[in-house]
């Protein structure tokens, strides 16, 4: 089996509109949680959220290409190119024919067909507008990074909820590892701020009215967010050939279903996916250095999180630093697990862990180091990411220090 | 509390988590009658419909009985009811 290097990445989301931008507010411990300014949220029980502020697709597409891609393809658009870019990849037409692409994204266009259901079911037109299924498709991301880069292999894209974004790096790193695939483009994107996705969340009473404050006793809840994360994988091998930039390696993948509850997770397959993602990467808990949690800030993901951490490292725990950057970029559901990975690749690259910021108070059910709202400069050599979905479809990422 | 207002929380709670009416009472508690956190919030939506009012999110948060919804929504229609005369 090959090592797989992650040798490109890319990222916009309420941090920034680069990678760069987004590692210095994850090591500032700055979200970028505000007042939702995309939608009107007045005739909403929550009105904050962390976007893309003042996004435009100016800079980035001409107006009539534009104009076939809706706002969460954009971005997996924009920071796949930028993932390109880094990892410095030299296309010839068989490592074109050799590439995959594996997106992640939870409800993809829907932001776009929400328009079109507006047209026909309240204001009684008879015809929405015909670019609505191409928009909404949640493939569409995976496609117009094909075209972008004319990238003839396999692709598809995978939608797991919150862990969509994992489910799909994971495919990709196996792809790469077996020898599937010599290179793969592969991350996650969103953008659900559309009134009818918000009230949808809404009525699930799991948003918080004011911030995001996972593992905090005061917590009240989620913060959406919105954006992407795209890597580029390589077999390791091939990368120190060609002197590619490595920032860091995926060494394995886990996943379980809890198979029993749609909404309420549970630590026991939770903690299977952990110990899925260690037995794939043959390591023992007791070398993993920092866990990226999926700490979304409702009552009941972290506690069960917490849980489920204890029970796979058991004594260690104590020790371990666990932080969750939802309370920083948000909870961008298909897109989340991909900014996590950023995440903890900078983390694993730089030497710093980012915080769980807007952290107040100590919750004795969610008994962890949380490296409360400041980084610490901590050299580590093996990470993981966690991710649970809703519909209990868990994923977790193994990384290690280049 | 009215017993008619009772008697209207009680059918939501039955209707919408399918169980027969006399299996549900003022002293139910949550977790005999297998509610769990999702059903509450489906509950909510069917008693925000029936009595047309906006419950929100503190007012359920430690909300764990039958009694203690039927008071919650009592205080909701009477703070309705005040805001639409003094409307008037």
């Amino acid at each position: 089996m090959r090592r797989v290097a992650i040798t490109g990445m890319g990222a916009i989301c309420a941090l920034g509109r680069n990678v760069e931008e987004v590692g210095a507010s994850l090591c500032q411990g700055r979200p970028g949680i505000g007042r939702i300014e995309s939608t009107d949220c007045s005739q909403l029980r929550f009105q904050n959220g962390a976007e893309v502020r003042g996004y435009s697709h100016q800079p980035y597409f001409d107006d009539r290409r534009a104009d076939f891609i809706d706002r969460f393809a954009q971005f997996a658009v924009i920071a796949a190119r930028e993932a390109v870019r880094c990892a410095g990849v030299e296309w010839t037409p068989e490592l074109r024919e050799n590439a995959a692409i594996i997106t992640g994204s939870c409800v993809g266009g829907q932001s776009t067909e929400d328009i079109g259901f507006h047209e026909v079911y309240k204001l009684g037109h008879n015809r929405v507008h015909p670019l609505t299924i191409p928009k909404t498709m949640a493939n569409a991301g995976a496609s117009h990074i094909s075209m972008e880069f004319g990238i003839t292999g396999p692709s598809f894209t995978i939608s797991t909820a919150c862990s969509s974004a994992a489910h799909a790096i994971g495919q990709a790193y196996w792809m790469i590892r077996s020898g599937a695939a010599e290179l793969a483009v592969t991350g996650g994107s969103e953008a659900p701020f559309s009134f009818g996705i918000l009230k949808a969340w809404e009525a699930m009473r799991v948003v918080s009215p004011e911030t995001c404050r996972p593992f905090s006793k005061d917590r009240r809840g989620m913060i959406l967010g919105e954006g992407a994360a795209m890597f580029v994988l390589e077999p390791l091998e091939a990368a120190r050939a060609r002197g590619a930039p490595i920032h860091a390696e995926i060494v394995g993948f886990g996943m379980s279903a809890d198979a029993a509850h749609i909404t309420q997770p549970s630590a026991e397959g939770a903690g299977r996916a952990m110990r899925a993602a260690l037995r794939d990467a043959s390591l023992a808990p007791e070398q993993i250095g920092y866990i990226n949690a999926h700490g979304t800030a409702t009552p009941a993901n972290d506690v069960t999180e917490a849980s489920a951490i204890r029970a796979v490292f058991g004594a260690q725990a104590n020790g371990l630093p666990v932080s969750s950057t939802k309370s920083m970029h948000g909870h961008a559901l298909g897109a989340a697990a991909a900014l996590e990975c950023l995440a903890t690749v900078l983390a694993l690259r730089d030497g710093v862990l980012p915080p769980t910021a807007n952290f107040t108070e100590a919750d004795p059910e969610c008994d962890l180091d949380v490296i409360p709202n400041c980084a610490r400069p901590t050299q580590v050599e093996y990470a993981i990411s966690n991710s649970f979905a809703f519909g209990g479809l868990n994923a977790v990422l193994a990384l290690r220090k280049a | 509390m009215s017993d008619e207002l009772t008697q209207r929380v009680l059918k939501v709670i039955a209707t919408s988590k399918r169980i027969p009416l006399e299996t549900v009472t003022i002293d139910s508690e949550f977790q005999q009658l297998g509610i769990d956190s999702m059903d509450a919030v489906e509950i909510l939506f069917a008693l925000e419909n029936e009595f047309d009012i906006s419950i929100p999110d503190d007012e359920v948060r430690t909300v764990r009985n039958v009694r203690q919804m039927a008071e919650g929504v009592e205080k909701l229609v009477a703070a309705k009811a005040a805001g639409a005369s003094a409307g008037q």
